[in-house]
């Protein structure tokens, strides 16, 4: 910080003695030579008169002669002034500009400021390394979600897209090279609030650094990486990051799980989906049948190691299988952008096909090849670069996969409702009939827009008034969380999905079930339900009315006097045995 | 011998020369505090302040404080002789030649501090 404010200083020492001793000069001459005032008499001009002149000659103002019209010695002088002083004054503020635009001063003025940023953020906050696909995207969910961000990234041009972006939280970016720790320490990797570092650029090397630099300076923070290579996921297992996500591996077993039970990745995406989006539409993809997978890459070898249990027969075409390998299932030597390769892998009689090279011309080509010979296929594209968007969706493919949306996808999920990621791996042990009929309830209530998708803790903060019940008043039960704080006959458009206590889970808990201090549960619904549900959780009058079915008194004054009513009643019904019950005491 | 060295302490003891120069005398006498010896005292400080500028020192920071200090004070003293002759009907008073002068003691001090720790930080170096 200091190093900016002595640069400048530096520098400036020059123009300023230069200016200084100009002016010094230059009134010095003018308070010595005589002149003359209106009467013809000598007058010395004092120094204020002098730097008053100096001041407007210098500056190229130029009033005229005040106070007095010079003489001719004073004009002589007037003019080596006036030629010195505007040239020092030219190149104290050439040398004030050319400072200002010095690349290292911007650069020590970025760095401060964004530092200052960082400092300044009092909430949690996560560090984004890398604002690329995957990047700008989950700066954008985490950010509609109230969650700040500080965005690291070596590519200037995104960091200005990142500050044209309008988001809801102001994001603090900085280009820099996140691979050096002390940018990462600028960026606030030491502050207690920085919550987690997320490594999100496309190089796995960089995304190690990071992890590692992260580990090592703020041991307690969630390090969420994205990694393509399975050495370098065990590299960073190894040093404990907590969650490492392989795009490919991920769609892999997602794509698996949508052959084997299809309602099952359908509740999946509608839970998943970003707020306010329509339902997606269910994909089916043939589960029987011969399946051609171009590209035996990484993605290609992940889809064979999970779909080569299923009970599809599988065929893989690969143009170089000497640098990736061979399968153990049948192989074709070809690119697979021709149609001879693909009729020799039987795409007549095939009922999908995976178009999953790295180039996204070939898969384009590949899939429009596949097409012609084929009509009926149901294909699935990898898609490697957002820009080529328009001419996927002209091809129609059924899948599209695009590797940093479904990191994205994977790690917005993990941030802003953690017991999502819990409740879908549990799901996975269900049968697809369960959640069929889940999905037609979430769809019952939902109506064509995905539900939204919510978790209440029940301690100090997630639920205030239920820890300011009496001590022998029993916590309410999940079915009154349920109820409407409006009218406690209605029911809110939601679904309890799972329960978490302690470390056990229970999926669609009962509703009749008592809640304890530190349950953690989480919801699904219509977005108005979370609103309604959080007075209830959080008003200690609506929690009693949903209770009790009654609002007793607030004020100091009314609670008295109700009371009052209540003792006086009280004494009237024991005097008179046959006396009426009090008509409005609440207990 | 070093140039900076010289032209750094050359221009802190003549602003303390010369400020001491300036005060000397009786407070209220015109005579004894004259406009150009003013104006010298104003220029060598200003001179002396931009040469602290820079120093990335505890010393040089505390020095440039002090010339700061000078500053402030001589500014004042000239904002005073200003106003007093050209901006009132009654002109330069002795009454407000003795403000200009106590401000430019005030100075006075300043400088000696400077100077004072000048001397200290050099003998400090020679060890």
């Amino acid at each position: 910080m200091d190093s900016i404010f002595f640069l400048i200083f530096r520098r400036m020492r020059a123009p300023l003695l230069a200016l200084m001793l100009t002016y010094a000069v230059a009134m010095a001459g003018l308070v010595a030579i005589p002149g003359q005032d209106a009467a013809g008499s000598p007058v010395h001009m004092s120094f204020f008169e002098a730097f008053y002149f100096v001041s407007y000659t210098a500056t190229t103002i130029g009033y005229g002669e005040i106070p007095f019209p010079l003489t001719g010695a004073q004009r002589i002088w007037a003019t080596f002034c006036v030629y010195g002083t505007v040239i020092v004054w030219l190149y104290s503020i050439g040398s004030l500009i050319a400072l200002l635009q010095d690349k290292s001063l911007q650069r020590a003025i970025q760095e401060r400021r964004f530092g200052t940023q960082v400092r300044s953020i009092r909430e949690p906050f996560y560090l984004i390394c890398g604002y690329g696909q995957t990047g700008s995207g989950l700066v954008r969910a985490l950010t509609d979600r109230g969650q700040r961000v500080v965005v690291l990234d070596n590519n200037p041009d995104r960091v200005d897209l990142l500050k044209l972006e309008n988001l809801h939280e102001y994001v603090p970016a900085l280009r820099a090279d996140v691979r050096r720790p002390d940018n990462l320490l600028l960026a606030g990797l030491r502050l207690p609030n920085c919550r987690g570092v997320l490594a999100l650029t496309s190089d796995n090397d960089v995304n190690l650094r990071v992890a590692l630099a992260a580990k090592l300076m703020h041991p307690s923070a969630t390090v969420i990486c994205r990694a393509d290579s399975h050495e370098v996921e065990a590299n960073m297992a190894s040093f404990g990051t907590d969650h490492i996500y392989d795009p490919f591996d991920i769609f892999a077993l997602y794509f698996a799980t949508a052959l084997e039970a299809p309602c099952l990745t359908l509740l999946g995406d509608w839970l998943g989906e970003l707020r306010g989006t329509e339902l997606p539409e269910p994909i089916q993809p043939p589960s029987h049948g011969l399946w051609v997978i171009c590209g035996y890459g990484r993605f290609g070898k992940a889809l064979y190691a999970h779909l080569k249990t299923q009970d599809v027969e599988l065929v893989v075409v690969e143009a170089r299988p000497e640098r990736t390998g061979k399968p153990d299932c049948l192989m074709v030597h070809g690119p697979g952008t021709e149609a001879a390769t693909l009729e020799e892998a039987g795409i007549h009689r095939a009922v999908g096909l995976i178009a999953g090279t790295d180039n996204d011309a070939n898969n384009l080509s590949i899939v429009m090849t596949a097409k012609a010979l084929n009509p009926g296929l149901f294909t699935v594209m990898r898609e490697n670069h957002l820009m080529n968007r328009e001419l996927f969706d002209a091809v129609g493919a059924d899948i599209l996969m695009h590797p940093s949306l479904i990191v994205a996808h994977r790690i917005r999920i993990l941030l802003t409702a953690p017991l999502l990621t819990d409740f879908v791996t549990h799901a996975r042990f269900e049968e697809d009939a369960w959640a069929c009929e889940l999905i037609s309830r979430i769809a019952a209530l939902a109506h064509d827009r995905v539900p939204d998708v919510w978790q209440v803790q029940i301690d100090a903060e997630g639920a205030y008034a239920m820890l300011k019940l009496r001590r022998d008043e029993p916590f309410p039960t999940i079915g009154d969380l349920l109820r409407d704080p409006r009218d406690r006959g209605c029911r809110f458009p939601a679904i309890a999905l799972m329960r978490r206590r302690g470390n056990g889970t229970s999926l669609l808990p009962d509703l009749g079930e008592r809640l304890r201090e530190d349950d953690q549960i989480l919801f699904c619904g219509r977005p108005g339900a979370h609103a309604g549900m959080l007075w209830t959780l959080q008003n200690i009058h609506a929690l009693t009315y949903v209770l009790h079915g009654e609002s007793p008194p607030r004020g100091f004054i009314w609670t008295w006097l109700l009371r009052r009513q209540q003792r006086r009643a009280a004494v009237r019904a024991d005097h008179d045995d046959d006396g009426k019950p009090p008509a409005d005491a609440a207990p | 011998m070093n140039p900076e060295k010289v032209v750094f302490g050359f221009f802190i003891l003549l602003a303390l020369t010369l400020n001491v120069g300036f005060v000397y005398g009786d407070i209220a006498d015109p005579n004894h505090h004259h406009v150009w010896e003013f104006a010298a005292v104003f220029l060598v400080n200003g001179i002396a302040t931009v040469l602290k500028l820079g120093d990335r020192t505890q010393m040089g920071a505390v020095l440039l404080a002090t010339s700061l200090v000078a500053m402030l004070q001589l500014f004042a003293a000239a904002l005073v002789w200003t106003i007093a002759a050209h901006g009132t009907e009654a002109g330069m008073t002795p009454g407000s030649l003795a403000s200009v002068v106590s401000l430019a003691v005030g100075a006075v001090v300043a400088n000696v501090v400077s100077v004072v720790l000048l001397i200290v930080e050099t003998v400090l170096l020679r060890r």
